[in-house]
């Protein structure tokens, strides 16, 4: 089941014209924004399929620069989200793919500054929702069903069991866990899905502990 | 937790209850909400579809200028009191194009299931308002009851124009109308679900071709239509006539036609009307292309 809830359906309150190419795109750009977690100085977006046949119609790339400006959906600032972003003098680049992809609505979302970068790949699925399939090269393969998190953490021993024993001590339950990292002892990402909405304090609970980089939420 | 339709009119009848108490209990258990803060939320997206209808009969205009001003025109059409189909058939035209107008227009609205189908519930609800007096309650109740049928749709097929075409997307919004109708007039479950089907059944093969890739030409006619449709078919299944495809299959062929659907007649404006030389050279003029590039 891709979708949970009624409000899948019946919303989101959004900022038109589309759900997928609008909506879903500003979710893409925030979670991008979140998990660099500052506003960047430079944007590379490459749309692939649909998104890049149509987002010029469809205000995708405003929604994108909306989200990453930490823009929600239904936040009217986002028709203006390119100009808000040149004014601050950040470098934008939008690259139309000929490339086909799994979904006809993907974005590869490149962000940075002087001291690091982001490189992201998101995709719409309908409706405004979203899911996340790549982060910094590490293959992500969330379902989308249940509410989700994302640790950035150094690859140490205990860093997964500390976080494991936060979510217990507050009855959250893991369905589902992936762990990977590019190489042994560098960053690693933890991706754990649980049963229940995770709160703030949670996170900040986990983001506390040692070696744990950075905390996330991408699906309520 | 109910999978398809038929499971969730045997939840509803079963237990003797309506299809939105079945989808308000359901989002209890899974989000762990209390039905306060879920009949709240509800609330809240009742309050911008309201909005943006009142805001799309006063006349908007999008900035490509493609759309806008149509809601005004059938309002004016109605009051004149000469139209050939029915008063609250064409309110809701008037309603779902109303609201689209205002999406094309950049403005606020709530997707239902989609920024471009987010015509077709509202117009239908805002319209049968006049006729059935409901209480705020029971609108509120109509967009579970859409949002029932919508999830079904969502899980087992499709309402991403890119994924299915405009069949998933106002054809998934007629059909989550029309069951919602049937509800609020008073029908059973299972007269729902044949409103789902009977409305589904006639959206089937419609592709996504805007013109320009905007979400203006056809979208916001296919609204109309897709209100249209949805006012027919609840009329239909209150009459007590039934699909010959159960509701379940009908939406299982909606998914296999989206799968078969080439990729220009799916919101790629490449083919159908987004091809046609009226709609390229729309194209051409709004983003100050030359024809010969496209």
């Amino acid at each position: 089941m891709k979708y949970k809830s009624v409000f899948d359906i019946i919303g989101p309150v959004m900022i038109g014209p589309s759900s997928s190419h609008t909506a879903g795109a500003a979710r893409i750009g925030r979670v991008a924004r979140s998990l660099f977690g500052r506003e960047p100085k430079w944007v590379n977006i490459s749309l692939y399929g649909s998104f890049a046949k149509t987002y010029r119609g469809h205000g995708t790339d405003v929604a994108l620069i909306g989200g990453l400006l930490d823009f929600d959906t239904d936040d009217p600032r986002i028709i203006k989200a390119i100009d808000l972003a040149e004014a601050k003098g950040i470098k934008l680049r939008f690259i139309e793919e000929d490339a086909v992809t799994d979904h006809p609505n993907t974005a590869r979302v490149i962000i940075g500054d002087d001291k690091g970068e982001l490189e992201l790949v998101g995709i719409s699925i309908g409706g405004g929702k979203i899911e996340i399939t790549e982060l910094n090269g590490f293959e992500l393969k969330l379902s989308g069903h249940h509410p989700a998190i994302l640790v950035v953490h150094n690859d140490r021993f205990g860093a997964i069991a500390n976080v494991a024993n936060v979510l217990a001590s507050h009855q959250v339950n893991i369905g589902h866990m992936e762990v990977s990292r590019k190489e042994k002892g560098k960053m690693a990402l933890m991706t754990i899905e649980v049963d229940h909405n995770i709160g703030q304090d949670i996170l900040d609970e986990i983001e506390k502990l040692p070696n744990i980089l950075k905390v996330t939420k991408i699906v309520d | 937790m109910f999978r398809n339709v038929a499971e969730l009119v045997e939840l509803a009848t079963s237990r003797n209850t309506k299809i939105s108490e079945i989808m308000i209990e359901q989002e209890i258990e899974v989000t762990g909400r209390t039905r306060e803060e879920i009949i709240a939320m509800m609330d809240r997206n009742l309050l911008v579809m309201e909005q943006a209808v009142e805001r799309g009969i006063q006349g908007v205009k999008s900035h490509s200028g493609l759309t806008g001003g149509d809601a005004v025109l059938m309002q004016e059409y109605i009051k004149k009191g000469n139209f050939l189909s029915g008063e609250t058939l064409l309110d809701a035209v008037s309603k779902a194009v109303a609201t689209n107008e205002v999406n094309a227009a950049m403005g606020t609205i709530c997707a239902t299931p989609t920024a471009g189908s987010a015509g077709v519930v509202p117009g239908t609800l805002f319209a049968v308002k006049n006729k059935l007096n409901p209480t705020r309650e029971q609108m509120v109740s109509f967009l579970f009851t859409s949002g029932a049928f919508g999830f079904v749709v969502a899980n087992n097929a499709s309402i991403s124009g890119a994924a299915g075409g405009c069949q998933a997307e106002v054809g998934s919004a007629a059909g989550m109308a029309a069951a919602a109708l049937v509800e609020l007039a008073g029908g059973t479950p299972e007269q729902c679900a044949e409103a789902m089907a009977i409305t589904l059944k006639n959206m089937l093969g419609l592709v996504c071709d805007p013109v320009a890739g905007l979400v203006e030409v056809p979208c916001v006619k296919r609204n109309a239509m897709g209100a249209a449709n949805a006012m027919v078919a609840a009329d239909m299944a209150l009459a007590g006539i039934k699909s010959r495809i159960p509701c379940d299959e009908v939406i299982d062929a909606m998914f296999k036609i989206g799968q078969s659907m080439p990729s220009a007649l799916r919101e790629t404006a490449q083919g159908g009307l987004a091809a046609t030389p009226t709609g390229r050279e729309l194209e051409a003029k709004i983003f100050g292309i030359p024809l010969t590039k496209q």
